[in-house]
């Protein structure tokens, strides 16, 4: 049984925890709003480019179509882009997507295809290196950068389509998570490479059939669109990332100082019971000393 | 009065310009053109240079570095790939830019690219000229 100095510091350290896990909790919550606003400033930049890239591709035929939306026409070599946070401490954020990336690695080494691997973030990075280290071709990480700019997404997809255009794969896969509430992050794989252009209604009627007059012609214009639509998907997946880990961080911080404030209920319980008993023996101690006399 | 119409400036950022204006000034890649109410449906691309947005008798001037212009007989989108109001230009910003230009004309692979960014190293330069009086 631990003594009551024992007991006396478990409690003390367990809310010096309870205290830093709070204050972890309401940074998160500061944080995730920040984020937040910054995936919604980011939104009309994206859905512009998807009326755009829809009108500009239904008039431009498939067979001038470049390769980065075309493909190459193979599937043999798949890209995964990994996207995850750069810190711990968020429930299961990283592990979600790690585990989304693996079983999508998996199938895909079963079917015979060549896998590449790409991580974003330092978590990814250190759960994937345990099964494909050999797999992992590069990595890139944000951990200085305080803010995510559009230049950070730019630099991921330039270095993507530079490995695209060096012929190193066909087909490639962004995996990040999609923000959905706080308490809900959803692991999602989006196909980049070939683009996967959605001509949605919405967009057909913005065009409402108005012939384009095109400064240079169509097929010039889309070959400079896709990459920087690429640029806007991983941006978009980088914000959401942003945006998913601090909520996932304030539902994790939340839970450790419940569960702290939990622990030291029992623990004082525990504490006051030993006390007492304490008490009590040091007086039957003294009564029965009397008695003796 | 012209006519006014809608005109949205957007980076990725953030949405800068949302408003009715009288005329823009887009630094097209062919070639500058002004964009008034009823123009004809027209696709650009958008070289770095200075948009002017006029609103009676108001005019802002707004600094791009590339992007891409969709302009309908109603209104007009500007897909900015950064763009800052001309009175937040960083002086630093656009000499690292230009130096980062250089240094994609240097590692150019083939003609082509270092054409494309030779071109850009120019417009950068020549942006940097009008904005930033020496």
């Amino acid at each position: 049984m631990a003594s009551l100095k024992d007991l006396r510091n478990r409690i003390a350290s367990v809310k010096a925890t309870q205290k830093i896990t709070k204050a972890m909790q309401m940074v998160a919550a500061a944080k995730l709003r920040r984020a937040q606003e910054a995936a919604e400033a980011a939104r009309p930049y994206a859905t512009r480019m998807g009326v755009v890239l829809a009108n500009v591709t239904s008039t431009v035929s498939g067979t001038d179509a470049p390769p980065l939306m075309a493909g190459t026409g193979k599937d043999d070599t798949h890209l995964l882009v990994v996207a995850t946070a750069e810190r711990g401490l968020c429930g299961g954020f990283n592990s979600q997507i790690a585990k989304l990336a693996r079983e999508h690695a998996r199938e895909l080494i079963a079917n015979g295809k060549q896998v590449k691997i790409l991580t974003v973030g330092k978590k990814g990075f250190d759960i994937l290196r345990r099964d494909f280290s050999e797999l992992i071709i590069d990595r890139v990480e944000l951990r200085e950068v305080k803010q995510i700019g559009f230049a950070n997404a730019d630099a991921i997809a330039r270095k993507v389509i530079g490995l695209f255009d060096e012929g190193q794969f066909d087909v490639c896969t962004l995996f990040y998570s999609e923000f959905k509430s706080v308490i809900s992050q959803v692991p999602t794989a989006l196909q980049i490479i070939p683009a996967a252009v959605s001509v949605d209604e919405e967009a057909e009627e913005v065009a409402g059939g108005a012939v384009y007059e095109y400064e240079p012609e169509a097929a010039a214009i889309l070959a400079d669109l896709i990459p920087r639509n690429i640029a806007v998907q991983v941006f978009r997946a980088l914000l959401e990332n942003a945006a998913g880990e601090m909520g996932a961080k304030m539902t994790a911080m939340d839970n450790a100082t419940r569960n702290a404030g939990d622990m030291i209920d029992k623990l004082s319980i525990t504490y006051n019971r030993q006390r007492q008993a304490q008490i009590t023996k040091e007086l039957i101690e003294i009564i029965s000393g009397a008695e003796a006399l | 009065m012209a006519q006014a119409f809608k005109f949205e400036l957007v980076s990725p950022e953030r949405l800068l310009v949302s408003e009715d204006v009288e005329y823009v000034v887009i630094p097209g890649t062919e070639g500058e053109m002004t964009v008034m109410a009823n123009h004809a449906p027209t696709m650009t691309n958008i070289k770095p240079g200075v948009i002017t947005v006029a609103r009676e008798g108001r005019e802002d001037r707004y600094v791009v570095f590339g992007g891409f212009a969709d302009v309908l007989p109603d209104g007009c989108t500007l897909l900015a790939e950064s763009a800052m109001h001309v009175d937040d230009i960083d002086r630093e910003d656009v000499a690292r830019r230009i130096q980062e230009a250089r240094e994609d004309v240097e590692d150019a692979k083939d003609d082509e690219a270092r054409t494309k960014a030779e071109e850009f190293l120019a417009q950068l330069t020549t942006l940097e000229r009008a904005i930033l009086p020496a």
